[in-house]
């Protein structure tokens, strides 16, 4: 299993989904070897082997920064290097090369654009099949139809051109890699995101938004968005949207958890927009108070541009928050019971919202209904499709 | 000992909201003009269900009519999908009043808004009541003598209300819990009356060809003319078959490939092949058979899912706290006596719009999402609270206080 992080090393939910993946797949008796790119100590997981793959000569690899910044190479020398993302793939291409001709193994599951190059050395080399499974596609973190790094592209549709089989987390994804790579849709597998409740951090002691808590005391209403600040988010839109929702329900309060490019020019725009005051920036966060931001809401609103999944609005169901989300991510698929918009439709965002806040019961009935979806979900369910096409692949090879 | 036939239709179309939003509200109150093209649009809707449902039935029906002196059918047909049948298909509306011409119709009285009033509002429900029966007479000069409440809700208040109003009769869902060992194929009378009958749903005929008649993994499948007389011919112990549906069974919930209007065509004559068989209207059935026992019923019932109860409209808070706001503006809206606004108060109570926020089996994706213009339950309710705070603005602007 080739991938780019594991928690609580991880910038997203590519992390996670990977984490829990291999949990699941574990308990049907897959042996994994996950590879990392970096350096770290993982030796709490006891379902798999997790090493990292160093180059040659390199002693540590050391990442930094939230997201996908340049990582700290320490050479075996003592030397230090530093190495962008682009050098970084290939980096780790090299030392998965050297991995597999080490190992053994039947089937090879890459992750993400990322480890792409690293899949392909692996197939060459050893003939087993290659399992691309994207969670992303470079248009979605783009936010635009046939956009994005046009060296990232190269990579992503070689690798799927190459790969014996696709997985994407979700419909809308499997969309996106047939319309951006002209890929045959029989060739590509839909195996859904999940969140399983039992691992829900439960909540403990007083929220830790301590004002937004007293404002609710008060009357106030609030609305919370969580992940990156970035186009493919969608939050201009939010923001639009807000400011008609602050006209007729003055006592509604935005709370953006994340961080990323765009936070000042959405600082300005709420500025502009004439909401400064009904809009929190309480920048990136973990541990209680990413949690607590889901918890002290009345809805969370995921108005994402292209979202392949979105786990944060199963997280928000979780903490006891009904969900808004834009009908171009995956876990519109999963979930019936919330409310649907297109990113672009400001308006309709806009009379959703002021209709939670206004109808608390509205908000219960929704939650109360999402949340037995929520219940059912289970990796378990996405684990046995996994399983199911790694049968069917290694027959092949052997046969 | 003669059996008859008592096949009774209900036609009924509600106004949906179109899609209503809080731009909207304060400011226009066209909650029921969706454009053309949009799922909730009532005159597109009408349009395409008098094409495939309405007309070809009517016409069947007329036929059945012409050729068999002994065919008899009985109908509800409510206020609201008259008054936009003689807006959007006049020729439908006229085929209406050619069946009820043969003297051979029988129209069911109701509330002329398909309405949950009785269970909120005795006035209110009486105007409806009498709304509907004058709106009967204009059209089709007839005046109802058996009385049917909305989506057949029914407990003994209701009997004891239809019973002092003067009618003879009145309909009801065949529930085994209400019937206990007895037959629902007889007539009754409920208790604490003094004149009324009961006429009760045989809900297994009727649902084989409501629901079951296009389904090919029934073991009934496929259902014939033929193969239900049997199935009657071989029920002893009966007086009356009370079939009752929605009129839109006929083409529109049973398409036309399914063979259902051919199943119509030729039920009077196999039925009446043998000797004994007739058809009845609900008033001939109650004048020709005595009660047989009394019924009493204290639980509302109604003909809806397998609870047989109210739940799919008022089963969850988003309905309750709907239709319990809607009844608080009653004294305010009715003492304007803007007809504009009463009637868009009225348009608001019909039934449909709570079934459309039902979300028992929404997770599953069933018979109740294919009902409902709404992508979701949720979109319901907004459009509804939306339209609602509108008339509530409405009635602001003229000064009353709220």
């Amino acid at each position: 299993m080739l991938g780019w992080e594991l928690p609580p090393h991880n910038s997203g939910g590519l992390g996670i989904a990977c984490y829990q993946l291999c949990k699941a797949l574990s308990k049907k008796g897959a042996d994994i070897e996950f590879v990392l790119p970096y350096t770290a100590d993982y030796s709490s997981i006891n379902f798999m082997r997790v090493n990292p793959a160093h180059p040659q000569d390199v002693r540590a690899v050391m990442q930094s920064g939230i997201a996908y910044d340049s990582w700290k190479y320490i050479k075996a020398n003592g030397e230090i290097e530093y190495v962008d993302l682009f050098g970084q793939s290939a980096m780790y291409e090299e030392a998965v090369g050297r991995v597999v001709e080490a190992g053994s193994f039947d089937i090879i599951h890459a992750h993400d654009w990322l480890t792409c190059r690293a899949g392909l050395r692996a197939k060459m080399l050893t003939g087993k099949p290659l399992i691309v499974h994207l969670h992303s596609v470079e248009s979605d973190r783009s936010g635009q139809i046939g956009g994005g790094n046009p060296l990232v592209r190269e990579i992503e549709g070689l690798a799927l051109l190459i790969a014996d089989r696709i997985i994407a987390v979700s419909e809308h994804t499997k969309k996106a890699i047939i319309r951006e790579y002209g890929i045959p849709a029989d060739k590509i597998e839909v195996v859904h995101n999940c969140f399983d409740p039992d691992n829900l951090i439960p909540e403990s002691g007083d929220n830790a938004y301590a004002y937004l808590h007293q404002l609710k005391q008060e009357g106030y209403r609030i609305v919370a968005s969580v992940g990156r600040l970035t186009v493919q988010k969608g939050l201009p839109n939010l923001l639009h949207a807000f400011r008609e929702v602050v006209a007729r329900e003055p006592k509604t309060l935005l709370l953006m958890v994340g961080s990323g490019e765009q936070r000042n020019e959405l600082i300005q725009l709420s500025a502009d927009l004439g909401i400064g005051q009904n809009v929190v920036f309480a920048d990136f966060q973990r541990g209680k108070r990413y949690r607590d931001a889901y918890a002290i809401a009345d809805l969370f609103v995921m108005p994402s541009v292209s979202e392949p999944f979105g786990l944060v609005a199963l997280e928000a169901i979780g903490y006891g928050t009904p969900i808004l989300v834009s009908r171009q991510s995956g876990v519109a698929e999963v979930i019936n019971n919330c409310l649907k918009v297109d990113f672009w439709d400001i308006q309709q965002m806009a009379n959703q919202i002021t209709a939670v806040i206004q109808n608390d019961v509205l908000r219960d009935e929704l939650h109360a209904n999402s949340y037995k979806e929520y219940d059912r979900l289970s990796w378990d369910d996405s684990a046995e499709k996994l399983w199911h096409i790694y049968s069917h692949h290694s027959v092949k090879v052997a046969a | 000992m003669s059996k008859a036939i008592v096949l009774y239709l209900h036609v009924h179309q509600p106004y949906r909201v179109r899609h209503y939003t809080i731009f909207d509200t304060g400011v226009r109150h066209d909650y029921f003009d969706a454009p053309y093209d949009d799922r909730e649009s009532n005159e597109r809707i009408v349009h395409k269900v008098a094409e495939k449902s309405y007309l070809p039935t009517n016409r069947h029906l007329l036929e059945l009519l012409q050729e068999h002196p002994e065919f008899k059918i009985s109908m509800s047909i409510t206020g609201t999908v008259l008054e936009q049948l003689e807006r959007w298909s006049p020729e439908a509306l006229q085929s209406f009043k050619d069946l009820v011409a043969t003297g051979r119709v029988e129209i069911v009285g109701e509330t002329y808004h398909h309405s949950l009033a009785f269970f909120y509002s005795r006035a209110e429900f009486e105007a409806q009541v009498a709304m509907h029966r004058e709106k009967i007479e204009q059209l089709f000069g007839q005046t109802p003598k058996v009385f049917r409440n909305t989506e057949l809700a029914y407990n003994n208040d209701l009997a004891y209300w239809a019973d002092k109003a003067g009618y003879k009769g009145i309909l009801a869902e065949g529930w085994d819990k209400v019937l206990d060992w007895r037959s629902p194929n007889f007539v009754y009378r409920p208790a604490y009356t003094d004149n009324i009958r009961l006429l009760m749903k045989n809900y297994r005929l009727s649902d084989d060809i409501a629901f079951r008649f296009g389904d090919r993994n029934w073991a009934g499948w496929p259902l014939t003319a033929d193969k239900f007389r049997h199935w009657l011919d071989n029920t002893h112990d009966a007086s009356v078959f009370n079939l009752f549906m929605d009129y839109e069974t006929f083409g529109e919930h049973q398409w036309h490939e399914s063979g259902i209007f051919d199943f119509l065509r030729h039920l009077p004559k196999e039925w009446l092949k043998t000797q004994g068989n007739a058809f009845m209207t609900v008033s001939e059935a109650i004048d020709s058979f005595d009660a047989v026992d009394q019924i009493d019923t204290p639980q509302t019932i109604t003909w809806a899912d397998t609870e047989r109860d109210l739940s799919a409209w008022l089963g969850n808070n988003m309905q309750v706290s709907s239709i319990l706001s809607l009844y608080d503006l009653e004294e305010p809206i009715v003492k304007t006596g803007d007809l504009q606004l009463i009637e868009d108060w009225r348009r608001l109570q019909t039934s449909d719009h709570f079934y459309y926020m039902c979300t028992k089996w929404f997770s599953d994706g069933d018979i109740h999402a294919y009902f409902s213009p709404y992508e979701t339950p949720y979109d319901a309710f907004i459009a509804f609270t939306n339209a609602y705070h509108d008339l509530r603005s409405r009635l602001i602007q003229k000064g009353v206080e709220l």
